[in-house]
């Protein structure tokens, strides 16, 4: 126990993320039960634009909703659009990244040069023009977002598909007459899945941000889904009288996303011990 | 290393002609959206919107229009907008100097603190200022941008009352403090993340070993040894982390109602400006590869060992 006590201390990266993304976690899950009020329907004009009081902890927004639980329900939108996002990148990343690296040939200069491509356009501005093609709405921040961020898990798994490929236990299995697939999936994925892992942690950061980015831009989730990018939307012009609106959804944001860096640092060095000495 | 620059100058041609179809199919696939938007919420009556679409060329099949706009960006044509009348080329002209000096000032912020803090921090491991810029950099990298903008402009704008708020206030200088430093602070803190992981590895080294077993002092074998080898890593990852602070720019540009291109972009998107829309990508990515070469070739003169074939 006393061993275990201070290897945790030595990895507060991790341990400070794990504890935050589980607060997090269970924010979104028992929402319903955390919230004082409905995060849509209980709006009351009469109770607009009130600062932080007893009542409302966080104050209320220009509609008289209770921002405490937009905050609480939030939690849902921006973890469910970094998780599946996040999903489906890697999903793409991997099986594109798998069946270049193994098949090689006219499949491997294909996938690498669309990897390239998508490596040349900002990340915000691909998910712009997927946006401006879909219009807005949250099930199209899904689609923009899980179609905008898997190059790197792409040229990952591919490298280590080359590395891995040549060593003994894939050619055991080549040998014991497995399948290609099978292969692929059973031999060589389970042995390169920590670096995709940490990719996809911090994957789930970057969109959550991008997210919030995209509905404060008002191109995202709409209202009134409560959505922490999109609650601050309209915070701007709210600065000089209700600034307390625009301080509690974004430090929301801040809060996830440091928790999944920390979490994405401390698996990294968590996994890698030779750069964790160093650092 | 001329012929190299060449070389690569001409590899641009086919990456941006792959990258106006992938721009012009995700746009375009779905026609006459802009004739549709033109009225509003109101549908516009048949005949309306067969003239709109005649005009501005959406009746045709998709790979006729393809065709016709490469035709006309080879010609350096990028079209005209839907609803300002105006060539693409000139809106984006009259935007790209507030938006390059907006990126200018922050990168230069961010290189300016970034680099040194890292390069400190990772000098003096484990002490409390490594501890305070760690974690300051990784807050700094999960901020949403437009979030910090708000707080900024929030204190110093409403409650010191020293800069704008918000707006271009004729290119003044104080207007370029707020939206540069909003920009900059994400950049700064990777750089400084970056920049110290470089050197923790590079004090590793044996040559650094070597260097300091002969007797050199302190500043000289971190000016000499370190620094210089640091710049070689840190251009790799600053280079390929370029994109996230010009896509950060259309946010920022937003929050700042800052005449440059990334708001256009927001703005074309809003009404369905098609055209608008597609020049604005295109001169981003144009100017992020012109980056990632500019970054290419700075190997060269930061590290003489590397030779251009």
């Amino acid at each position: 126990m006393k061993d275990l006590l201070k290897k945790l201390k030595r990895r507060t990266n991790l341990v400070f993320g794990t504890c935050i993304v589980v607060m997090m976690t269970a924010t979104a899950i028992f929402a319903p039960f955390l919230a004082p009020y409905h995060p849509v329907d209980d709006a009351d004009l009469l109770y607009s634009e009130e600062p932080p009081s007893r009542e409302f902890l966080f104050g209320t927004d220009s509609q008289g909703r209770d921002i405490l639980s937009r905050v609480i329900y939030g939690a849902r939108i921006s973890l469910s659009v970094g998780l599946l996002s996040q999903l489906m990148n890697s999903i793409i990343g991997i099986v594109l990244g798998l069946t270049a690296g193994y098949f090689g040939k006219w499949w491997d200069d294909l996938v690498m040069g669309l990897t390239n491509i998508m490596l040349s356009i900002p990340a915000v501005i691909f998910a712009l023009a997927i946006m401006a093609l879909l219009g807005p709405g949250l099930m199209n921040v899904f689609i923009a977002l899980g179609l905008t961020n898997w190059s790197y898990t792409c040229r990952i798994t591919r490298s280590q598909v080359l590395f891995t490929r040549d060593l003994n236990y894939v050619k055991a299995a080549q040998a014991l007459g497995y399948g290609k697939i099978r292969i692929m999936f059973t031999q060589i994925l389970p042995n390169i899945v920590g670096p995709i892992l940490v990719i996809a942690t911090l994957g789930i950061a970057g969109a959550i941000l991008m997210e919030a980015a995209l509905s404060f831009l008002g191109l995202g989730t709409q209202p009134p889904t409560p959505s922490w990018g999109g609650m601050l939307a309209k915070a701007r012009e709210q600065i000089f009288t209700t600034p307390w609106i625009s301080i509690f959804p974004g430090l929301a944001i801040f809060t996830t996303v440091l928790g999944l860096n920390l979490l994405g640092d401390g698996l990294r060095d968590f996994l890698d011990p030779h750069t964790a000495k160093k650092i | 290393m001329f012929a190299y620059t060449v070389r690569r100058l001409l590899q641009f041609i086919p990456t941006i002609v792959a990258i106006t179809l992938i721009i012009f199919l995700l746009l375009n696939v779905l026609p006459g959206n802009a004739a549709l938007m033109a009225g509003g919420k109101n549908r516009l009556p048949d005949d309306v919107m067969e003239k709109l679409k005649e005009r501005w060329g959406l009746n045709k099949p998709i790979h006729v229009r393809y065709l016709l706009y490469m035709k006309d960006l080879a010609q350096g044509d990028l079209g005209t907008s839907f609803f300002a009348r105006e060539k693409v080329s000139q809106m984006l002209a009259s935007r790209l100097w507030p938006t390059l000096k907006l990126a200018c000032t922050a990168l230069l912020i961010a290189c300016l603190l970034g680099i040194p803090l890292g390069f400190y921090s990772a000098l003096r491991q484990g002490t409390w200022v490594d501890t305070v810029t760690m974690v300051g950099a990784v807050s700094g990298v999960s901020m949403p941008q437009f979030w910090l903008g708000l707080l900024l402009m929030f204190l110093f704008s409403v409650q010191f009352k020293l800069l704008p708020t918000f707006g271009y206030g004729e290119g003044a200088a104080v207007n370029l403090i707020l939206p540069s430093l909003t920009l900059g602070v994400g950049y700064m803190a990777l750089l400084a993340r970056t920049t110290r992981a470089a050197v923790v590895e590079i004090l590793t080294q044996d040559y650094v070993r070597t260097a300091r077993a002969k007797g050199l002092t302190k500043i000289w074998v971190n000016r000499k040894h370190v620094f210089r080898n640091t710049l070689v890593l840190l251009l790799t990852s600053a280079g390929l982390q370029f994109g996230s602070l010009i896509g950060e720019t259309v946010v920022v540009e937003t929050l700042f109602s800052w005449p440059g291109i990334g708001s256009l972009l927001v703005n074309s998107i809003f009404y369905r400006d098609t055209p608008v829309t597609q020049g604005c990508i295109l001169v981003i990515i144009i100017g992020f590869l012109v980056i990632n070469l500019v970054v290419d070739l700075l190997y060269g003169v930061i590290d003489p060992r590397i030779k251009y074939q």
